[in-house]
């Protein structure tokens, strides 16, 4: 990557922290935060909160919250994918809880969206505490593309 | 009050208040269960912070995802024969329509429950439609220590 190029990744990524995390409440709710982007690619980090744990006595964060982040980071790549803005939707998500979470720690999710064809968007997610070697769980989702809708699509955010 | 005391608490009054008031995230979300007829039945309580699409709008897909966890967790919690929380060994998320800004529902069936594993099928809805699911999750906890 040169370093012509990164005045123009940190503009799209404040349009990314913009559109995509301060248009959508749940998403600002949890501050969500945009680490880094590609194209297909995403990571987003969830910070540590204790009003966001689901365990008190370990002080880990609940896998709710943890659904949410992979959820909107899975979206995201599916959104830093397609050449048109459009609507998408979750189909499915699946996580598997691979490690328990550490207290005290924030979430990092990256996403990659693999394959795209005309109707359906395919992802894979990782998160993890920093080190992407060792994840605390292991993602995948699908994701409609709505073709006809894209022009009334403001953010296609994952519902 | 603690969380072992908590699920005490609700074996022994059926009352999820307690267990709800000492899990920080389940109150951030405003998700909460009662019993009826015998039953669990979860709910998340509609905040403005819920929403993942204004435009639409709808609820985030997370957030269903919670409370079909949570749901799955309190359910357990009810019938379970130990104080040790469920731990989620994986959760598969459908969503079938998207959820209006208002309350959502949801109800968990145990497909199979082991000693040490619980396979549980959960739905979600909204009030005016019960017959209509917004989301169907599959999950499986590990009840026992690792």
């Amino acid at each position: 990557m040169s370093d012509s190029f990164l005045p123009q990744k940190d503009e799209i990524k404040r349009r990314l922290e913009g559109r995509y995390i301060g248009a959508v409440p749940h998403n600002q709710a949890l501050n969500l935060r945009v680490v880094d982007y590609s194209p297909e690619h995403l990571s987003l980090a969830l910070p540590y909160r204790e009003d966001l744990v689901g365990n008190p006595e370990t002080g880990v964060l609940h896998g709710g919250c943890i659904t949410s982040l992979i959820d909107a980071t899975c979206g995201g790549a599916v959104i830093m994918s397609l050449a048109a803005r459009r609507r998408i939707a979750t189909l499915d998500l699946r996580i598997d809880y691979v490690r328990p979470a550490l207290p005290h720690q924030e979430v990092i999710c990256d996403a990659h969206c693999y394959k795209v064809t005309r109707h359906v968007a395919f992802v894979r997610a990782a998160a993890h505490h920093g080190d992407k070697m060792s994840p605390i769980a292991t993602a995948s989702g699908t994701f409609v593309v709505f073709r006809d809708e894209g022009r009334r699509a403001e953010d296609g955010g994952s519902a | 009050m603690r969380l072992r005391d908590a699920v005490t608490a609700l074996r022994q009054s059926g009352d999820f208040t307690a267990i709800q008031e000492a899990i920080p995230y389940t109150r951030f979300m405003g998700i909460t269960a009662e019993l009826i007829d015998d039953d669990v039945v979860g709910r998340m309580r509609y905040s403005d912070h819920l929403v993942g699409n204004p435009a639409v709008p709808a609820l985030h897909g997370g957030t269903l995802g919670a409370l079909m966890e949570s749901t799955a967790i309190f359910k357990l919690l009810w019938h379970g024969e130990t104080t040790t929380v469920p731990k989620t060994i994986n959760i598969t998320v459908e969503y079938l329509r998207g959820a209006r800004p208002e309350d959502v529902l949801a109800r968990a069936e145990f497909t199979r429950h082991g000693r040490r594993v619980a396979n549980v099928r959960v739905f979600a809805w909204q009030e005016d439609d019960p017959g209509r699911p917004v989301a169907v999750a599959t999950a499986h906890f590990l009840l026992v220590q690792e």
